[in-house]
């Protein structure tokens, strides 16, 4: 390998670990929504209460009414374990990834958008870097916050994760809102790499060889 | 790609070595402080263990917030039990009289005490959220007997690690550690909002645990163990509903 890589290993070692947590993450947050489809604002909310929204879906607990004549098999347990296991690897592998690319200079170099536009042609353009940033900075922080919101022991030692949170039930509903939109992300993110050439990007990010190489 | 040179290989073998005594000897340290929950081995054990640990290092002491009588939900949900037993059913009808909650394990007085024996200990009340893991939850005044109050009456042994607590419902237990079991807020729940505690939300007796999802609030509790050790219980993970996939730890 003669140039530089166009991911280095810490990158591409961190980015296939936050794509499994984010998955496992997705498919066991979507059975727990699944055991209460509805959602509140403040501190407190159950189904004898209105909700703020629900979904149009079964729920896996008779006691939620949604319209439909059957319920769902109870998928909490695992779901749970692998929730929170999930959270641990991917909050401590973007902590090594946070601290490594403000000492190696990653995150000035590669998504500070740009003011020079050659360079900017040469890797992401500035909405690329803006909407990495946000993700990174934003969205991820939020998420974290949101769920510890939830956590009634962490509360206790901390009340104002939930309170700032505008309450409980509250906190649910953002934790929700915000995995939705890193659920937008990861689709116009695919979207993206599909566009400019899915495998060439895809191998880039596997072994660190520049999608430029062939054929651009 | 250049081939992995002699040296790179050592020093990552010894890297890698290092990192696994480092977490064997960090596993140690941990099971020491009791900081591994019952349900700590299995693939989801590690994920279990870093949310004990980090709990128990940093809310080991705090208290559960607390809230405005204004903020009592005017209609709190009392969520779905099985149908009570015949035996429950009589117990009930006679006004709890013959309800009794038994103090047994590592006590040096065991005891058996009757819903009277539990309301003439001094009451604290408290208005806390109950958080079902399911997502929804509810505020409500508890009024209750501090277990700690209970067990220091019946003489806690030096050795005790966990206090298990039964429902009178077949299957349904759980446990928690000394530190939610001494804690001021884990009340014998025996009224709820002003009046009796309903039989829908767990009375005559129910183990309220504030810091802890609703699931450790076990209801109709009618005996408390306090053992150095889980092994003897059920599959040994801590709790009933751990036996059925669910974590031991719900501070979450």
């Amino acid at each position: 390998m003669a140039e530089t890589p166009r991911h280095t290993a810490l990158v591409r070692v961190t980015h296939w670990l936050t794509a499994l947590c984010f998955f496992a993450l997705l498919v066991s947050g979507l059975e727990i929504v699944v055991s209460h489809p509805r959602f509140y604002w403040g501190e407190t909310g159950n189904v004898l209460t209105p909700a703020l929204f629900s979904l149009p879906i079964p729920a896996s607990r008779g006691t939620v009414p949604t319209g439909y004549g059957y319920v769902l098999p109870d998928q909490n347990g695992w779901s749970r374990y692998l929730h929170f296991q999930a959270a641990w690897l991917l909050v401590l592998t973007g902590a090594l990834y946070v601290a490594w690319s403000a000492v190696s200079g990653h995150f000035r170099r590669d998504l500070l958008p740009e003011r020079d536009a050659a360079r900017d042609a040469a890797s992401y353009n500035a909405l690329q870097r803006l909407t990495y940033l946000v993700v990174i900075f934003v969205l991820f922080p939020l998420v974290i916050w949101t769920g510890l919101a939830m956590s009634p022991a962490f509360v206790s030692a901390l009340p104002s994760t939930a309170t700032l949170a505008g309450g409980r039930q509250s906190a649910r509903t953002l934790h929700f809102v915000l995995a939705l939109s890193l659920v937008a992300f990861l689709v116009i993110h695919v979207a993206m790499v599909w566009l400019a050439g899915f495998r060439r990007h895809v191998t880039a990010m596997i072994t660190g060889a520049s999608p430029r190489q062939e054929g651009a | 790609m250049s081939a992995i040179s002699r040296r790179t290989m050592l020093t990552r073998g010894l890297a890698a070595a290092a990192g696994l005594s480092g977490l064997a000897a960090a596993a140690r340290i941990a099971d020491r402080y009791g900081l591994v929950p019952p349900d700590g081995g299995g693939i989801y054990g590690p994920g279990e263990t870093m949310t004990y640990a980090a709990h128990r290092l940093v809310t080991r002491h705090s208290l559960a917030r607390e809230f405005d009588r204004s903020q009592i939900s005017p209609q709190p949900f009392a969520n779905e039990t099985s149908p009570p037993s015949d035996h429950f059913k009589r117990l009930e009808a006679d006004g709890f009289k013959d309800w009794r909650l038994s103090v047994e394990g590592l006590v040096a007085r065991p005891a058996s005490l009757s819903v009277d024996d539990v309301k003439r200990f001094p009451a604290r009340r408290q208005i806390t959220e109950i958080a079902c893991e399911e997502g929804w939850s509810y505020i409500a005044e508890w009024i209750g007997t501090p277990l700690v109050d209970v067990l220091n009456a019946a003489g806690i042994l030096p050795q005790a690690r966990y206090v298990v607590y039964f429902s009178i419902q077949k299957g349904w237990w759980d446990s928690v550690d000394m530190a939610d079991a001494l804690h001021p807020q884990t009340l014998i729940a025996h009224a709820m909002n002003g009046g009796d505690l309903p039989v829908a939300f767990g009375g005559p007796l129910r183990l309220r645990v504030p810091r802890q999802l609703g699931y450790k609030s076990v209801k109709y509790i009618n005996r408390l163990v306090v053992t150095d050790s889980l092994k003897g219980f059920g599959k040994g993970l801590g709790s009933g509903s751990a036996g059925a996939g669910y974590a031991w730890y719900a501070g979450i």
